[in-house]
């Protein structure tokens, strides 16, 4: 879905139950002074527009052609993501972990939904509905298959469980032939799911 | 608590629906995502309560629901629970009395997102473990908030890092103190957690603990 669209609603449709409610919620808790609907506004318009993965994209691109950069976010995530200004609400203290030719690492939250946020923006359904969060620990590669990536099989799956405040994102590894392109030309190929883990990040540039 | 949220290792949820891409698949979900932030922002429960009142809906609706309608349970919840609404207010969805308390601003959201909530605590307390020490998983049945999910009760693993103290989430929950609590990486190799006859030899899964959920290998 393009980044602007918002979520569809049918006008002429009837409200469902669930609408139904969450409307009347809306309403009283706009009248009891609790919520602002221009704060609402804010909230939604900071991870539907503003906060997303081109900003982790971002991130992994200077990692891969900065090795100076690389060493810090390895070794403090936190501070080396807030370098480049993200930072905040489910981004407090982060961890990045790299795929290499022996490991390959992917992240889920089995509790609940924890998501990098300020990396990542908000997680999409599949990553918090039951069937990702039962299977990708106890079957990564059968969950890796479904998304079309197939490891060889001497790599070593790491799946990082989201059972604390610690946040992962998984630093992918670079395409090959892509010695050409600069930082920006390359976290546009850096994709949301390769920061997850659930994808590799493919050279899609023809010239490579 | 051994609830429908705790995942991990279950069967029968069929394939993973890719084309479930977006954040917001319905304008409500926003709303819900919106109204809990903002409610939230009036310091009225933490996260670790905001994450148990989720946890306490019915086990058979929590599965058969999608992701924001256990959301908007816990908004529900808490909002009864913490004396912000009354249960008959919830229902009319008439205020009574109204405009009782001040909304956050707009103007106010940004700097409260980007301060965040961060958990990091001093402790004077060492550390039990050490990366490189193989340790059991305490095999505990909590009836309130825990994030030691069932999967890796009674299970070994190895120390593969040390984050520091964190807030303990169970009392954090329970009585919204903040309680300092040594939090490591622990890896479970799959056949420890799955049986040697698992799918997948050569995976692993790292899961955060805290130090209460750990007692030593050899116990």
């Amino acid at each position: 879905m393009p980044d602007h669209e918002h979520p569809h609603h049918h006008h002429n449709a009837p409200l469902s139950e669930i609408e139904q409610r969450v409307k009347q919620l809306e309403t009283l808790l706009v009248e009891k002074g609790l919520v602002d609907p221009k704060a609402m506004d804010e909230l939604v318009d900071t991870y539907e527009h503003r906060v997303g993965p081109r900003n982790g994209a971002r991130v992994v691109a200077r990692a891969w052609t900065d090795p100076e950069y690389k060493k810090r976010l390895l070794e403090d995530a936190t501070s080396a993501i807030m370098e480049m200004g993200y930072a905040g609400r489910q981004g407090e203290h982060m961890q990045v972990v790299e795929n290499t030719d022996q490991v390959h690492n992917m992240v889920v939250c089995t509790l609940c939904s924890c998501y990098p946020w300020p990396v990542l923006g908000l997680p999409p359904t599949w990553y918090k509905a039951s069937s990702y969060r039962a299977r990708a620990v106890s079957e990564p590669r059968a969950v890796l298959a479904e998304f079309g990536v197939t490891l060889d099989p001497d790599v070593e799956i790491k799946v990082w469980d989201s059972t604390s405040e610690i946040r992962y994102l998984v630093l992918p590894q670079r395409p090959k032939n892509t010695e050409h392109l600069n930082q920006e030309a390359l976290a546009e190929l850096v994709e949301r799911d390769a920061m997850i883990g659930v994808a590799l990040v493919e050279n899609r540039d023809t010239e490579g | 608590m051994d609830g429908a949220h705790d995942l991990g290792g279950m069967h029968g949820f069929g394939p993973i629906d890719r084309s479930q891409q977006e954040n917001f698949a319905e304008e409500w979900e926003e709303k819900v995502f919106a109204l809990t932030l903002a409610c939230g922002m009036q310091g009225k429960w933490n996260l670790d309560q905001s994450r148990f009142a989720r946890e306490r809906m019915d086990p058979a609706h929590y599965l058969s629901s999608s992701y924001y309608e256990h959301w908007l349970h816990g908004l529900e919840l808490l909002l009864v629970e913490q004396g912000l609404v009354s249960q008959g207010e919830l229902d009319s969805g008439v205020a009574d009395p109204p405009a009782t308390f001040t909304p956050v601003p707009r103007d106010k959201v940004p700097v409260i997102l980007s301060s965040g909530g961060p958990t990091l605590m001093e402790t004077d307390r060492q550390p039990s473990w050490q990366v490189g020490d193989r340790v059991r998983i305490r095999n505990e049945h909590p009836a309130h908030h825990t994030r030691m999910p069932r999967y890796i009760r009674g299970r070994c693993g190895e120390i593969t890092d040390h984050y520091g103290a964190h807030i303990f989430p169970d009392i954090h929950a329970e009585i919204g103190e903040k309680i300092p609590e040594h939090l490591y990486s622990i890896r479970f190799s799959g056949e420890e957690l799955w049986g040697s006859n698992s799918a997948d030899q050569r995976s692993a899964v790292h899961v955060d603990v805290f130090e209460p959920y750990i007692e030593a290998a050899a116990a």
